[in-house]
Order: structure tokens, then C-alpha cells, then sequence
């Protein structure tokens, strides 16, 4: 069996974006190289059905995730804890943050990585859709985009909202 | 692999798969070469948006970043590294 209708059986029923990504990205590696560490580890570090509903469903239905190590009070990283101070500075209301603890969860830790193709934690989704790692969330922070994303989702209060508040 | 990953591979490695004009490796770990800050400017980042670049790099380094614990990287086009060097 090739490698390539390997990927095709892991892929089989998964319509999701992410995958349909790794596949074609995959395929090309193949093309490109004959070394292709993606081969294994796509067949190695394949997440779970129902760990990537559940996914589906944390990121569906709240506004803000963050998978972090630790907790937005005790961060045990300082990547993780980097991304919650952004939180604070940006004023969104760390309640409705939902945050995973990776450290508690290995199948967690290593499956949000397949999941969100991403390779490192922290991550953020906001409105079901991936932002990115800390550097990301650093750079929007200092660029005023994360500011902007914000706002538009209705997840900060603007400037005249606070003053009618006042 | 305990050895870890050297700060020479890890800059080849940029270089080669990003046709990388310039790529700058930290090594932040102290020495157990297991954290890294990088700089990287090339033409393929142009006119993508950070999420794409960022994508890019991880998986140019994907087995490397695997054994890491720290990585952290920033994305320029030459354009803005000329730019921001200019500053």
C-alpha cells in the first residue's frame, strides 16, 4: 500500500478543512521529497474521533478558547502565560475564556496539535476559528489587529460603550 | 534524540526550505539547545497574512519543532526587513 492511499484510508469520513489540508500539503511532500516525516506522524498521532468532536464542539460554542499549560491563575509556561496577559490588557473578560489545561490531559496535549496543525501550545481560537500560538497573538496585540478581531466579535466593550456605561 | 537540535541545522534547515534571504537562530535554552527564537526574512512570506507565514515556518521545521520545547518565531518579507532595519 502506498503512502499516499495510507493517508487516504486515516482521511476516510473526515471532511474537516484541517485534514483535507494536511492531505494535500502531504501529497506534495511526497512529490517533492522522499523523506516525508509527515508520513509518520500522521499515522502515528492520529486524534481520536471523539476527542476532535469534542474539539469541534469547545470551539463551536464558545466565543474564546485557549488551550494553555496550566490555568490563566497559575500558568506553568510563559508562552501560556504571555497569552492570558494579552487577554487582560485587550479587557476581555477572562470568565468567558474557555481554557483547556493541556498538562492535565495527555491525549489533549498531543491531539489539539493534530487538530489545530499547529505544533506548539498555547493556542487560540476566537469565534471558532484558529488565530494562532503566543508569537501570533504578540504581534496582532502590538499591531492592533487582535484589538480590531476583537471588537468586531463583540468581545471587548469600544470606547464610546464604556463612556454610556460611565 | 537528547542531543537536541543544533542552532546550525535548524538555520540550514530555514534557509534551505524557505529560500530564506536571511535567518537568524537564538538559542534561548542556555545550552540543552531545546528553545529557540528565530528570525526569518523571504520573498515567500509576501503578501501573506501571519497565521499563513507562521504555517509556513512550522512546517519547514516540523520534525525539529517537534523536539523542542520553546520556539518562537518572526516572519518578514525583505521589503519590511529593510524597513524595520532602516528604523
Amino acid at each position: 500500500m502506498s503512502l499516499r492511499s495510507l493517508t487516504r484510508l486515516a482521511n476516510l469520513g473526515r471532511p474537516f478543512t484541517f485534514n483535507n489540508l494536511l492531505t494535500s500539503s502531504f501529497i506534495k511532500n511526497v512529490n517533492n521529497e522522499i523523506r516525508s516525516p509527515l508520513a509518520s506522524s500522521i499515522l502515528c498521532r492520529y486524534i481520536s474521533d471523539s476527542l476532535k468532536k469534542t474539539l469541534d464542539e469547545t470551539v463551536q460554542k464558545n466565543d474564546v478558547v485557549l488551550f494553555m499549560k496550566g490555568t490563566p491563575e497559575i500558568p506553568q509556561c510563559g508562552f501560556s502565560r504571555a497569552v492570558v496577559q494579552i487577554f487582560q490588557a485587550q479587557g476581555v473578560d477572562l470568565s468567558k475564556v474557555k481554557t483547556l489545561n493541556v498538562l492535565e490531559d495527555h491525549e489533549l496535549r498531543e491531539g489539539v496539535k493534530e487538530y489545530s496543525q499547529w505544533p506548539t501550545v498555547p493556542q487560540v481560537y476566537i469565534k471558532g476559528e484558529f488565530i494562532g500560538g503566543c508569537d501570533i497573538m504578540l504581534n496582532m496585540h502590538q499591531s492592533g489587529d487582535l484589538e480590531e478581531l476583537l471588537l468586531k466579535q463583540g468581545l471587548v466593550a469600544s470606547d464610546e460603550e464604556l463612556e454610556k456605561e460611565e | 534524540m537528547s542531543a537536541g537540535i543544533t542552532k546550525e541545522h535548524l538555520e540550514q534547515t530555514l534557509r534551505d526550505k524557505l529560500s530564506a534571504d536571511h535567518v537568524e537562530v537564538i538559542d534561548t535554552s542556555g545550552g540543552c539547545g531545546q528553545s529557540y527564537d528565530v528570525v526569518i526574512v523571504s520573498s515567500v512570506f509576501e503578501g501573506k497574512t501571519v497565521l499563513q507565514k507562521h504555517r509556513l515556518v512550522n512546517d519547514a521545521v516540523k520534525t525539529e519543532i517537534a523536539q523542542l520545547h520553546a520556539f518562537s518565531q518572526k516572519t518578514y518579507t525583505p521589503a519590511q526587513w529593510v524597513e524595520l532595519s532602516n528604523k
